[in-house]
Order: C-alpha cells, then sequence, then structure tokens
C-alpha cells in the first residue's frame, strides 16, 4: 500500500486515459443493461416454453429472471467490472485505484476511492428513500377512505409492498453505504477500504436492485409486502420476480459490505488505533456487518428457493405438494430479524458518536456501550419466531422467544443508560445534528416500550399483525434509524462534500418532521388496538376520522423531507458555501482533516495517540499524529492499550 | 443516582447542586401521579374491550404492561428534559468543555440489575400467563400446550375456519359437518378453533373475542375462545393475502345456547344439499394451488 501511494495513480495504471464518454460509466451500463434484458429474456423464453406452469399462463417467469441475470452482466460490464479480473487473467499489473482520475466522470463509474463511493451511495439511497417516501404519501392518500376509492386493488398493493421493501432495502444500504464508507477508512487511519473493487460492487448492486424493484411496476406488481410470504409468492404475477431478484441483489451486496468492513478494521488500522481507541461509531459499523455477514445468505438461500418454486416448479413452499409455508417463515425472519438491527445498530453508532462532542464530554462507558452493541447482535439471532407467535409453528418455544426477546431489552437499555451517563452535567450544544439525536432517544423509547406489547404473547394476541406493529417498527425505524441518519447528514454531509448546510432550513426539518412523526405514528399504535389489520385498503368506517387525520399529519411529514431535499439542492448545488475543516470543534480524527478532504485522506498514515472522546481532559494528546512517519512501530507516542 | 462520576464543579465556581436527587425527587412524584392514572383511569378503557376469557385476559396484561411501562418512559423523559433545561448551552456562555467522567460501574451495575429483573419479571410473567390462559386467544398449531380445563374441553364445541381468497367459512364437525358462510358461537362455552386455509396464508382475527391464529394451508391451527357476552363481533383478516385482503371481513355473533341450537339446525336443512358434495371432514385440505392469480 505504501509503494502505491508514493507514485501517482495515472503512472500506476500505466494505461492511456481514454476519452469519458468512451470509458466505462453509466450510460453504458444502462445500455448494456437494457439490451442484456432483452437477450436473457429471450434465452430464458426458449427454456421457459419446455415447462407447464410458464406455458399455462400469460407470463414467463424463466425469461424474467434469464433476462434480469444477463441484464446485471451487462450493466456490470458496462460499469468497468470485467476489466480487472479480465486484465489478470491477461497478465497485466494489479492496480489498487480505479477510475480515480476521471474528474467528475468518476462518479459515474466503478470508482476505488471510498470517499466517492459514499457519495454515490448518498445519492443512489436518497433517491430510493424519496421514491419510497412517495409511495407512503400514495398509501395515505388512499386511507383517508374508509374503502378502497383511489387505486385498484392490485395496484395499491404493489404500493404497499414496493414501500416497504424499498426502504428496507434501502436503508440497510443507507448509513453503511453513506456514511461507513466514507468514516470507517479515515477513523481507521487509512486511505481506502481493504477491497476498493468490492466497495464499488456493493453500490452498484445497490442501485440496480433498486432499478429492478422498480421495474415489479412494469411486470404487474406483487402483492406480498416486503416479508414475501409464500405461497401467495407462487400465484403472483411477474413482479414477484423483480422482488426477489432485487433482494437478492441486496443480499449480496449486504454481505459483500459487511466483509469489507470487517476486512477493513481488522486489517487496516493505523499504529496507535488499538480496539479500546477505535470510535464507537466504527463499532456500529462492525456489529452491523457482522449480522450483514451471517444473515444476508440465509435470505440469498431463501429467495434462490423462492424463485426455483416459481421458475422450474421446485415445491419448497408449497404445502400441496410437501413443501412448507413455514420454512419461507422461517428462513425470511432468520435473516428478517438480525435485518431489524442492520438497521438499528447503525443509528446507536450514530448517535453514541455524536453526543460526546455536543455534550462536551467523553463518551460514558466506552467499553459498555460496545459490550451492548454485540449483546444486540447476538440476541438478535435468537428471536425470529416472534413473528410467528400466532402461526401455529412451534407453539411450544413460545415462551423460549418471548424470553429471547425481552433479553434484547437489556443491550438496548445500556444504550440508553449510555446516552444518560453522557448527558449527566454535560455542556450540551443544542445543534441541529444533536436536535436529531435527543429525538432519536424520545422515539426510540416509545418503539421499545410498544415493542415489549408485541413480545409479550397474550398482549400480541391482539396486537399483531395490526397497525400496532407497523406503527412499533416505524417508531424503531424510522424514528430510530432515519433520525439518527439526519443527524449524521448535518454532522457529515458538509465535511463530505466541503459545502454548508443551510441551518435555519435545517432546524425547520428537523421541527416539522419530529412532531409530524409522532403526529402520525403515534395514533397508528391505537389504530393497532382499536382492530385495523396492516396493509389493508378499507376498514372499519369507526377508525375513519383516526386514519384522516394520521394522512393529514403523514403529508406534513411528507413535506418536511421536502425542506431536507431544498435544503440539499439549494446548499449543495445552487450556494456551494464552503465548510469549515472543523465546524463542532469535534475531536474526531476525520476532523482534523482540511475540508475537502484530500484524495488519499492522509498524507502519512498517522499515529492514533488517544480515544477520539477526550473532551474536557486537561493536556489530552490531539487525536492522531499527521507528521508522524509511517510504518512499522513509529515513534513512540502511543503506548498500546492507554486510552488517554 | 446523586453521582454518575467524580462530585465537584471546576474550581472556583459554586457547588453543583444535587442534579440526582433533584431528578429522583421529580421522576418519583411524576410516577405517582401517572401510574394510578394509567390503572384506574386509562386503565379500563385500553383494549382489548373484555368480552371474552381471552379478552379478559389480553386486557390485563395490557393494564399491567403499561403501568410497568410508564415509570421507564417517565424517567427516560424526566432526565433527558431536566438534562436540556438545566445543562443546555446558552448563547454567551463560555464554550468550556464538561467534566471528564468516563463511566461508573457501581451505576452500570445497577443498571444492568435492574434491567434485568424487570426482563425476567416479564418473561416469567407472560409464560406464566400464556400457558395458564389456554394460549390466551393466539393460535398454537395442531398439538396446543396450553388448554382449557379438561372439563371445559369435554364440553367444548369444535368450529372448523376455513380461508380462501378472499371469504371465510366455519364448518362444524359435530353437527354433521356443515359448512356455513357464517359464524356463530354459543356464549360461555369453551369453543375450538380449528384455522386451516385453502390456498395462501390467511389470519383469522375475531377482534371483539381478541382470537388471532393464522390459517396456514396445510396446517390445522387450534386457538381457544370462550366468549361472556352475546353480541356480533367483526372476523378480518390479519394476514396478506393478496387482491382484496381488505375486504377478507364479516361479522360473527355470540348467542345464547338455545339460539345457537335453532340457528344450528337452520344451517344444517339449508346446506344440507352443499355438505353432501363436500370432501369429508378433514384438519387440512390439499386442494391445487391456484398459480398466477395475481
Amino acid at each position: 500500500m505504501e509503494a502505491a501511494t508514493t507514485t501517482s495513480a495515472t503512472a500506476i495504471t500505466g494505461k492511456r486515459v481514454r476519452p469519458p464518454l468512451l470509458d466505462y460509466n453509466v450510460i453504458w451500463a444502462v445500455a448494456l443493461g437494457i439490451g442484456g434484458y432483452f437477450l436473457g429474456h429471450f434465452l430464458g423464453a426458449r427454456i421457459g416454453h419446455h415447462l407447464d406452469a410458464q406455458s399455462m399462463s400469460d407470463q414467463d417467469d424463466m425469461a424474467i429472471f434469464a433476462g434480469f441475470i444477463v441484464a446485471t452482466i451487462g450493466f456490470l460490464l458496462g460499469l468497468g467490472f470485467f476489466a480487472y479480473p479480465v486484465s489478470r487473467i491477461l497478465g497485466r499489473p494489479a492496480t489498487l485505484r480505479e477510475g480515480e482520475e476521471h474528474g467528475p466522470w468518476r462518479y459515474f463509474r466503478l470508482c476505488t476511492d471510498h470517499k466517492v463511493v459514499a457519495l454515490q451511495y448518498f445519492v443512489g439511497v436518497f433517491f430510493f428513500f424519496f421514491v419510497g417516501g412517495l409511495n407512503a404519501m400514495f398509501i395515505r392518500a388512499e386511507l383517508t377512505h374508509s374503502n378502497a376509492t383511489l387505486f385498484q386493488a392490485g395496484n395499491y398493493l404493489t404500493l404497499v409492498s414496493l414501500h416497504g421493501t424499498m426502504m428496507l432495502m434501502m436503508m440497510s444500504a443507507a448509513v453503511l453505504g453513506a456514511f461507513g464508507n466514507w468514516l470507517v477508512p479515515i477513523m481507521v487511519g487509512a486511505r481506502r477500504m481493504a477491497f476498493p473493487r468490492v466497495e464499488s460492487l456493493t453500490l452498484w448492486l445497490t442501485v440496480l436492485a433498486g432499478v429492478v424493484l422498480l421495474s415489479a411496476i412494469f411486470l404487474g406488481g406483487f402483492p406480498t409486502g416486503w416479508t414475501g410470504y409464500a405461497p401467495l409468492s407462487d400465484q403472483a404475477r411477474g413482479g414477484m420476480d423483480a422482488y426477489l431478484f432485487s433482494f437478492a441483489l441486496i443480499g449480496i451486496s449486504l454481505a459483500l459490505v459487511g466483509l469489507n468492513m470487517i476486512a477493513t478494521v481488522m486489517t487496516m488500522r493505523a499504529p496507535g488505533l488499538t480496539y479500546n481507541r477505535i470510535p464507537v461509531f466504527v463499532w456500529g459499523v462492525i456489529t452491523t456487518s457482522v449480522l450483514a455477514v451471517l444473515a444476508a445468505p440465509v435470505l440469498f438461500a431463501a429467495l434462490y428457493m423462492g424463485a426455483f418454486d416459481r421458475t422450474i416448479e421446485t415445491s419448497f413452499f408449497l404445502p400441496s405438494q410437501g413443501g412448507s409455508p413455514y420454512l419461507w417463515d422461517n428462513l425470511f425472519w432468520f435473516f428478517g430479524h438480525p435485518e431489524v438491527y442492520i438497521l438499528a445498530l447503525p443509528g446507536f453508532g450514530i448517535v453514541l458518536e455524536l453526543l460526546p462532542v455536543f455534550t462536551r464530554k467523553p463518551l460514558w462507558g466506552y467499553r459498555v456501550a460496545v459490550a451492548g452493541m454485540f449483546g444486540v447482535a447476538l440476541l438478535s439471532f435468537m428471536v425470529w419466531q416472534h413473528h410467528l407467535f400466532v402461526s401455529g409453528i412451534n407453539a411450544n418455544l413460545r415462551p423460549f422467544y418471548m424470553f429471547t426477546t425481552e433479553l434484547i431489552s437489556i443491550p438496548t437499555g445500556i444504550i440508553f443508560l449510555i446516552g444518560i451517563g453522557t448527558l449527566w452535567r454535560g455542556r450540551i450544544r443544542l445543534t441541529v445534528p444533536m436536535l436529531f439525536c435527543l429525538a432519536f432517544f424520545f422515539n426510540f423509547l416509545i418503539g421499545g416500550l410498544s415493542g415489549v406489547y408485541l413480545s409479550d404473547v397474550p398482549s400480541d394476541v391482539t396486537t399483531h399483525g395490526s397497525y400496532f406493529v407497523m406503527a412499533h417498527f416505524h417508531y424503531t425505524i424510522m424514528g430510530g434509524l432515519v433520525f439518527a441518519l439526519m443527524a449524521a447528514i448535518y454532522y457529515w454531509l458538509p465535511k463530505m462534500t466541503g459545502f454548508k448546510l443551510n441551518d435555519t432550513l435545517a432546524k425547520v426539518h428537523f421541527w416539522g418532521m419530529f412532531i409530524f412523526f409522532n403526529l402520525t405514528f403515534f395514533p397508528l399504535l391505537a389504530a393497532g388496538m382499536l382492530g385495523m389489520p396492516r396493509r389493508v385498503s378499507s376498514y372499519n368506517p369507526s377508525l375513519h376520522t383516526l386514519n384522516v387525520f394520521v394522512s393529514s399529519s403523514a403529508f406534513l411529514l411528507g413535506a418536511s423531507m421536502l425542506v431536507l431535499l431544498i435544503n440539499l439542492v439549494w446548499s449543495q448545488i445552487v450556494r456551494r458555501e464552503p465548510a469549515e475543516a472543523n465546524p463542532w470543534q469535534s475531536k474526531s480524527i476525520e476532523f482534523q482533516l482540511p475540508t475537502p478532504v484530500p484524495a488519499h485522506n492522509f498524507d502519512r498514515i498517522p499515529v492514533i495517540t488517544s480515544a477520539p472522546y477526550s473532551y474536557g481532559v486537561e493536556d489530552a494528546p490531539p487525536v492522531a499524529d499527521f507528521g508522524a512517519q509511517a510504518g512499522h512501530g513509529g515513534p513512540a507516542v502511543a503506548p498500546e492499550g492507554g486510552r488517554a | 443516582m446523586s453521582a454518575l462520576g467524580a462530585t465537584g464543579g471546576p474550581a472556583g465556581t459554586a457547588p453543583e447542586p444535587r442534579h440526582g436527587r433533584r431528578i429522583f425527587a421529580i421522576w418519583l412524584v411524576a410516577t405517582v401521579i401517572v401510574v394510578p392514572l394509567v390503572i384506574w383511569v386509562v386503565g379500563p378503557h385500553i383494549p382489548p374491550v373484555r368480552n371474552s376469557q381471552q379478552a379478559n385476559d389480553q386486557h390485563a396484561v395490557n393494564v399491567v404492561l403499561a403501568a410497568l411501562a410508564m415509570p421507564v418512559l417517565l424517567f427516560i423523559w424526566v432526565y433527558f428534559g431536566y438534562a436540556i433545561a438545566v445543562w443546555r448551552q446558552r448563547p454567551g456562555d463560555a464554550a468550556v468543555d464538561g467534566p471528564p467522567i468516563e463511566g461508573n460501574p457501581r451505576i452500570q451495575l445497577t443498571w444492568l440489575a435492574l434491567t434485568s429483573v424487570l426482563v425476567l419479571g416479564l418473561a416469567v410473567y407472560g409464560s406464566v400467563d400464556l400457558l395458564t390462559k389456554a394460549g390466551a386467544g393466539g393460535g398454537e398449531g395442531p398439538n396446543p400446550i396450553a388448554k382449557p380445563s379438561p372439563a371445559a374441553l369435554r364440553n367444548a364445541l369444535q368450529v372448523q375456519v376455513i380461508g380462501q381468497q378472499w371469504l371465510w367459512t366455519f364448518r362444524y364437525p359435530s353437527y354433521g359437518g356443515v359448512e356455513t358462510p357464517y359464524l356463530e358461537i354459543p356464549v360461555n362455552r369453551t369453543i375450538v378453533l380449528h384455522v386451516t386455509s385453502l390456498d395462501v396464508a390467511h389470519s383469522f382475527w375475531a377482534y371483539e373475542l381478541a382470537v388471532k391464529a393464522d390459517a396456514i394451508p396445510g396446517n390445522d391451527n387450534v386457538a381457544y375462545v370462550t366468549a361472556t357476552k352475546t353480541r356480533s363481533f367483526q372476523i378480518r383478516c390479519a394476514e396478506l393475502c393478496g387482491l382484496w385482503h381488505g375486504h377478507m371481513n364479516t361479522t360473527g355473533q355470540v348467542v345464547s345456547d338455545s339460539d345457537f341450537a335453532t340457528w344450528i339446525a337452520q344451517q344444517q336443512s339449508q346446506y344440507s344439499g352443499v355438505t353432501k358434495e363436500l370432501p369429508p371432514y378433514s384438519h387440512v385440505y390439499y386442494p391445487q394451488p391456484i398459480r398466477r392469480a395475481g
């Protein structure tokens, strides 16, 4: 790695730089992707013609799947993902850096600069996040009537399914992708991720997954929600294939992100960065990555079986032919519950990382916080059948799953304890990121306490599958993760792009989002208790007033997200006011670098001298020695294990 | 709670007020006021309404959980409110850092012990409740472990609930396996519901009776209910089952024993022609799946 950084990138790649339009870029990728779909569809149809189920209907799932597979290959080809393996096979020299010398075009192709990939993630994920949000607006519009009026039944279910699947897919990529990729290499004192090409691959797979999922609209939609329960998934139209394929892409992407993050933190830490000096955000990323690596392959296996059921007529999930719907339920939730914590843990990491900065105090109970996050990660694999309490599966095990589910409130309680300890006698600065962090605790508390009702089997009998569940997980995912994500945006985005965000718009966004989030979802806890099932387009007329109120505040919640969008466009694209290097007086390493952060982060690999939380410590050393000579040992600045 | 770390402020300033005691006092007052309100004022209105033994039980559980949740909720709210009010930096305050307190093992252990006790208590309470209250109205699969008393079971009425896209039908095996689109059950008698499906997964939710059991094709999902009031109740599908999931609802009736006898006799005669054509009563049915229906 040292050798690579002493010479310029162009010299290393040793190849002529082609004009950007002719080189690999997203235009070629889209062209090859679309072409690939039709080629694959044609080939798949040759096979599909020989299968009973396909020939008896007007749709050919084999052709759709083959189309998606060839489209993926074409898409990745156009972005340049095959250039490296092919050139290695042909015996050409290896390069660590690809696409970093392409000016603005580097944002539209395979690029190995982790800061570029992070911003690509940010834009990509937020595009799909807003698409998912728009779906939610349509759903709430339909629910202003107690009887289905606005959308046809199939279209409504497609909206519900797209909203759920899109949000779950994109939110699992949001923090790890946009902030993990940007921050982890810098926080561990490295110039890149351990596998920079894999890093770029995970991004483009995520983008492709979003597009494939949206293609469900043109394939007849899908009626199953994000859970894709069989055997409904087997009888669904071609949109189901888009669900299975896009979720599989996300599964691959998640597992690779996780491996990449773990490898980066394990192998690329700068000298002096002992395990007890790693920023707590990085611990959040590590625990999330462990979950992603272990859970995503199970999802992939389930989707694989589902795709086989739909194409070559296996019967993994079809009871009439010896399969079992419970198999899907088990596999899906074995992934699905860790997935919930894939969403929650990065939020914990962000909030705990920001609290010390805005209370001007060290993180209170660092080791306990890390232990808490590992506790959550471990327990999340032992609770999945609480999603199936009334399904008739393994009834004898319900007390066990009730116990493990309630056990999770111990490590999540620790996160609250750390917040309490860090706030104690702090010098609390109520900046916009801090407001979002405090709102995180407010929302997540309601999410957690409503979760206790769901974990208790007798109480769950009524709340299961109702709006209570829906409100509960919006309190944890949106009230938890998305609020933490907003804190991260206002805290880190100016550092990432080099341009300030407007503070007035930020405050308007915060108050709008906080108030209308609670006005939207708290009444829905009541709607569930009062007998409203999830995912319905018609409901008991007695709940009409409640739903009109919820819809109104949901629209205002959507409007508050528009304020964020306006702020991003206005301050990042129109005004472009340069951001300071360290606007928050943070001690964290990324804020000790100039803004914008130079191409390869550090002139020399820094020596980490302290944990980044030494606020209020007299004569605290700076977090890192940037002038120190890189390499083995370094000067005796940091005794191993010292925590300053 | 009085000291989360080192005591005393920076040298030369007034001694720190006893924040811990103040927070504890505010919390105590708030808890003493709110918890009785939740139990005796809000509590009676917490769903589900007490129309069956199962609803009674779930109602009691919900009130207990609300009463337990309040002190936790209030502690966090009081603490965070106090922190924001007292320790907030106002414009013009000197930009100094806070005291460098890195942790306190005693408080951490106390917190862990408290949350563990709470969680263990909840788990034991929930398990005992589940096992002693005949599953509390939830579906328990083909071989339930939590059952009503043998006496109640001997006198019980078996009813099969069949879900299909997008309607419910009901079979009464002890009345010749008659299948009707209406559900009527006698009051104050244990009903054994056998919930199954003919096509995709549904979920039988009799909201007013606080019963929910998933209808899974190929599975006999048993749930027990004993209605205590004669009244009508909504039946809704609580598991996404395709196009008209939101419309898969009907109304059931809890009636007196004599009304039930009249009604079931009438159903038997009305549907006698259909009953002959039906497949014999079975816990599960294996029809051909409907593929690519939308």
